[in-house]
């Protein structure tokens, strides 16, 4: 079914974090692509933004619908996607890896603790997305 | 669609240097240079890329494009909480009256009499049709109605030293309820539906408190449900002070049989381009009209057209506690005279008839279909019924395939995943405007579908095969946005 | 009833069909304590010949602008309207049509609205257009509110030079998400410029002008458009379309957003409604455009086709993050535009202009040779002007009412230092003998 790689971390609301030391790349699930259906436009921050933990940082539109992006972590935009506003199909054939959004230097590691591991995420799909 | 050599030109590609269509009268009075009454800076120095083409040229391609489209006039359509209900003609004729058509907003008064008078006269048949106090016909459609309801009832909680922040809104509601809402500054909670598909009295009680400025509900719902505890409903609400609003999407199944303002309801708005037969016109425009009970009055939006004690008419400006305006003249006058003389052509007795074959019709439907389809509800709807096509789901048909097929047999589309709360929902209000033989030719279709869906889908997934274009890229039209004609 | 098909045998049909004793058994989940228990309290049906007869009358009692010379303006004019317009738009498939959610089942209206956003695009010299807002003052309050969403800015600097009308309208509007409104003065009828300098900052999110403006005058966008983006801010223009195949549209003096009263592009006055609300903006912000949007792409045969897109801004998506609550255009009105548009063409509405320039300025020159009357304003106009009248304006048109002529619009009710101030406009259609005779009313009226 959905594919949902070990190595990363998850929220209740369809993103994953992949943790390098003080940074965290955000993108959304497989999952979640999948719900919308085919991405028309993707709206993120600009450079030096800050993010706050489950607040929004952008939007994700298909043609059917439109949803928040919600930072998983709290800290300040030091990388973003350009290749998305061009390509935003890419965010449904590789969620996990071209289709990255943002890159965050967190403002403080331990909230990497708060957020959910492959299996933990894998159940809350499993139960519906809810 | 019967067979047609296909068309497909836009405007712009029928242009021809040199080609005409208008006609302008010579200059009469002393010609000047325009360089020196215009300074140079505001003319134009080339002329707009705009086509050049002979009136033969205008009628035959305009023409043609009608073709292109299902209306009331030629097509059974479906579509649930629409009432797309036949748009009389003598209707028509009125609003093209020259004394009608052919008036200044700002003609003084004394000499605007009669139209004053039509808008006096409809805005106190639509009171008495809704039991409400006072009707403002100002609002251009639905969601301005919906939006001077909302801040009036804000001008009303201000004016009483209480600033309430929510408004509640059950999850079966049309968007613009939320939209409209946030628009006036409120945050919207969203309220749970019960299994019966009415609102969930638990959950509202729940959610009541002095917070909460307003309850905005569709009655019947948008399962085609009459909201049967509406009584206590409105009472919980009052008790907390909340002001309880009417979405009047859905009229049709109620006239002369029960009105908002007896069920304790504050706030109600019409929709003139549904219940009352103004012309859909391919997406507007409408009329909106909100009916106040007396205690808003202070608040309606100016000017209110008022009968003066002499017996003339007047545009009464003096309202300084008014919410303001929504559009800069008095309202869609033209769409006003339509469903005026539509309220004079059925009398209360044609009312009575509309609601009442509404209602019949839609149950006819929901009986032929109940065997094929999922029910959404059980027990009686009103004049719109909803099923869900899960059952053919399962087989590989969505509901927007069973409407695609439905084009190919003739027939406009049913309204298709509202409300938001059915799965692969098909919601339908045929109107009291159709016949039996339609409705039993619309069946027949469906149940069609339903068998095809089981013994060859693949016609399904095909559809539509006879209208001019066929499953259109929307993904293609969101990612790379072409908005305008360019020349190649 | 003439309107119901079914007859009462089929009523007894369906109802067996159905399982019911009779209609009534339908409504049993209406509570009896809800039930009206008489009829509506509404005049009884009437006959279509008695029903014509009545409206006649009520319509004749209307000063309409086949029987009297139309001077009024203030935001709807008395424009000609071309003959084929009408029998068009009145074809069923047009008129009778729903919003074009079924694509395939409305190529016609999506491809007539296609039309109608690419020439509002080219009059205002925006880059993308919509497919109509209710009219133009709720299009300009929806702009500014699109002004305050993209900067995050929470202020608005006004020109007084703009419609009153269409200033309460906004201020509605901007009830809600609580912005201002800063107010700039008019210096000789059109915005002060020093006055406009000082008021806008870093906290402006728009600054709106009207062009031509309400008294008729030519503001000078250019140095506007200057101000505003000095500071960040968008320049919101309102501007009436028609004027614009002949007048410098706004996109090409700076305006970020355009927005305006189509209602002279072919669309009846009809006493202020239905109107035409005209929406444009630049192409980077199309995403935070109000209102339906109608795009081109292929269907699945290659063949090229017209689709609503962008939908997911609109309220039956986004809900309450939609940019706007709005759910129709004005499909039909917008329809008449396009034809009105497709029939004047690249050449026939710089001939309007032409024809209204000249018109105006000879009556600004009869009036203001009425003695006593003058010029309100030095600055240029175009199409309207406003006149100071010696005696009250009100009387002023009572008295030219009877010569079958509809003088202006008094401005006192609009600010009180107006209050011997006439609003005039003249059209391409007021002929020279409707002039020369107003001409002469009024010096009777003022001596």
């Amino acid at each position: 079914m959905s594919n949902v790689p070990a190595e990363l971390k998850y929220t209740k609301e369809h993103e994953w974090a992949r943790i390098d030391g003080d940074r965290a790349r955000i993108g959304i699930t497989a999952f979640a692509q999948e719900q919308l259906g085919d991405v028309v436009f993707v709206e993120l921050p600009k450079v030096g933004a800050k993010v706050s933990s489950m607040k929004s940082f952008g939007v994700v539109e298909s043609v059917k619908a439109v949803s928040d992006l919600f930072a998983p972590l709290t800290g300040e935009v030091v990388e973003v996607n350009a290749e998305l506003p061009k390509k935003p199909e890419v965010v449904n054939s590789d969620p996990y890896g071209a289709g990255w959004m943002i890159v965050i230097k967190m403002s403080s590691p331990a909230e990497a603790g708060t957020l959910l591991s492959a299996a933990q995420y894998e159940q809350l799909i499993a139960g519906g997305g809810h | 669609m019967e067979a047609r050599a296909p068309y497909d030109k836009l405007i712009f590609e029928l242009s021809a240097p040199g080609r005409f269509a208008y006609s302008l009268p010579a200059l009469d009075v002393p010609s000047a240079d325009p360089a020196s009454l215009v300074p140079a800076q505001f003319v134009r120095s080339t002329p707009p890329e705009l086509p050049e083409v002979s009136e033969v040229d205008v009628i035959r391609h305009y023409s043609r494009l009608s073709l292109m489209n299902y209306g009331v006039d030629t097509h059974f359509y479906p579509l649930g909480s629409c009432t797309m209900k036949y748009n009389p003609k003598i209707n028509e004729d009125m609003a093209r009256l020259p004394g009608f058509l052919r008036l200044h907003p700002h003609t003084p008064a004394t000499a605007s009499q009669g139209a004053l008078q039509l808008m006096w006269e409809l805005a106190r048949d639509l009171a008495e049709i809704s039991g409400m106090d006072h009707v403002s016909l100002q609002p251009a459609a639905g969601a301005q109605g919906e939006f001077a309801g909302v801040l009036m009832i804000r001008a009303y909680h201000l004016s009483r030293g209480e600033r309430r922040h929510k408004v509640l809104i059950p999850d079966s509601a049309h968007g613009t309820n939320p939209a409209t809402t946030a628009l006036a500054g409120f945050s919207v909670v969203q309220l749970k539906s019960d299994e019966a598909g009415e609102v969930d009295l638990a959950d509202l009680e729940r959610h009541l408190d002095e917070d909460v400025a307003a309850f905005m509900i569709t009655q019947p719902n948008t399962l085609g449900l009459f909201e049967s505890r509406i009584h206590q409903i409105t009472e919980m609400c009052h008790a907390k002070g909340v002001q309880v609003y009417m979405d009047g999407a859905n009229f049709n199944a109620i006239l002369g049989i029960t009105r908002p303002g007896d069920l304790g309801f504050d706030v109600c708005h019409f929709n003139l381009h549904k219940t009352f037969t103004t012309p859909h016109g391919g997406g507007g425009p409408g009329a909106g009209p909100v009916g106040i009970k007396a205690h808003l009055a202070p608040f309606l939006p100016t000017p209110v057209v008022v009968k003066e004690d002499e017996g003339g008419y007047a545009l009464d400006w003096a309202r300084p506690q008014s919410i303001g305006k929504l559009q800069a003249f008095w309202g869609n006058f033209g769409m006003l005279v339509r469903a005026y003389t539509y309220i004079r052509t059925m009398g209360p007795d044609g009312l009575r008839a509309v609601s009442d074959n509404a209602v019949l019709n839609a149950n006819y439907i929901l009986k032929r279909l109940e065997g094929d389809y999922d029910r959404a509800t059980a027990g009686p709807c009103m004049h719109e019924c909803v099923v869900s096509a899960r059952r053919q789901k399962k087989l590989g048909v969505s509901a927007t395939d069973i409407a695609k097929r439905l084009l190919d047999l003739g027939f406009y589309a049913p309204t298709t995943y509202f409300p938001l709360i059915v799965d692969e929902a098909l919601m339908i209000e045929p109107t009291e405007t159709e016949s039996k033989e339609t409705l039993d030719q619309f069946c027949d279709a469906m149940v069609q579908i339903a068998r095809e869906a089981e013994t060859d889908p693949h016609k399904i997934h095909e559809a539509p095969v006879t209208t001019p274009v066929r499953r259109l890229d929307q993904t293609l039209a969101a990612r790379q946005p072409v908005l305008k004609w360019t020349r190649p | 009833m003439r309107y119901i098909s079914n007859t009462p045998a089929q009523q007894k049909e369906m109802l067996a069909r159905i399982g019911a004793a009779s209609i009534e058994a339908l409504l049993a989940n209406v509570p009896a304590k809800a039930r009206l228990s008489r009829p509506l309290n509404l005049p009884a049906a009437m006959a279509e010949g008695d029903l014509v007869r009545h409206l006649r009358g009520l319509a004749g009692k209307n000063a309409g602008a086949d029987d009297f010379a139309c001077f009024l303006g203030a935001g709807s004019y008395d424009h000609a309207i071309p003959s084929p317009i009408n029998h068009l738009i009145s074809r069923g498939e047009f008129f009778t049509a729903y919003t074009p959610y079924q694509p395939e089942a409305s190529q016609g209206t999506l491809r007539t609205i296609f039309e109608y956003q690419t020439m509002m695009a080219e009059l205002t010299g925006m880059d993308v257009a919509n497919a109509s807002i209710y009219d133009g003052a709720s299009s300009l309050a929806e702009g500014v509110l699109m002004a305050h969403s993209v900067t995050g800015r929470a202020e608005t600097v006004w020109s007084r030079g703009v419609n009153p009308l269409y200033q309460q309208v906004v201020e509605t509007y901007c009830e809600g998400p609580d912005f201002r409104l800063k107010a700039v003065r008019l210096g000789d009828g059109v915005t002060d410029l020093d006055a406009l300098g000082k008021a806008v900052t870093e906290r402006t999110a728009a600054v709106v002008v009207q062009y031509p403006n309400f008294y008729g005058c030519l503001e000078d966008l250019r140095a506007v458009a200057e101000l505003a983006h000095a500071k960040g801010a968008l320049l919101v223009v309102a501007a009436d379309p028609v004027n614009l195949g002949f007048l410098t549209p706004p996109g090409a003096l700076g305006a970020d957003i355009v927005v305006g009263e189509g209602q002279g592009l072919g669309v009846p006055m009809s006493f202020g409604g239905p109107n035409l609300g005209v929406f444009a903006a630049r192409a980077d912000l199309v995403r935070r455009m109000p209102g339906r949007l109608v795009g081109a792409t292929v269907d699945k045969d290659g063949k090229r086709g017209f689709v609503l897109t962008l939908q997911t801004r609109e309220q039956h998506i986004r809900r309450e993050k939609a940019t706007s609550n709005i759910c129709t255009n004005v499909a039909l009105c917008a329809l008449m535009a396009t034809i009105y548009v497709s029939i004047l063409g690249k050449h026939g509405l710089r001939k309007v202009g032409e024809l209204t320039t000249a018109k105006a300025h000879y009556a600004a020159e009869r009036f203001a040779a009425v003695p006593g009357v003058r010029l309100r304003y030095g600055a240029p106009f175009f199409k309207e002007f406003a006149l100071t009248l010696p005696k009250a304006p009100d009387r002023v048109v009572k008295r030219l009412l009877k010569e079958r002529l509809l003088a202006g619009v008094p401005l006192k009710s609009f600010d009180r230092a107006e209050k011997s101030t006439l609003l005039v406009a003249v059209t391409e259609r007021r002929t020279k003998d409707e002039i020369d005779a107003y001409a002469a009313a009024l010096a009777a009226a003022v001596a």
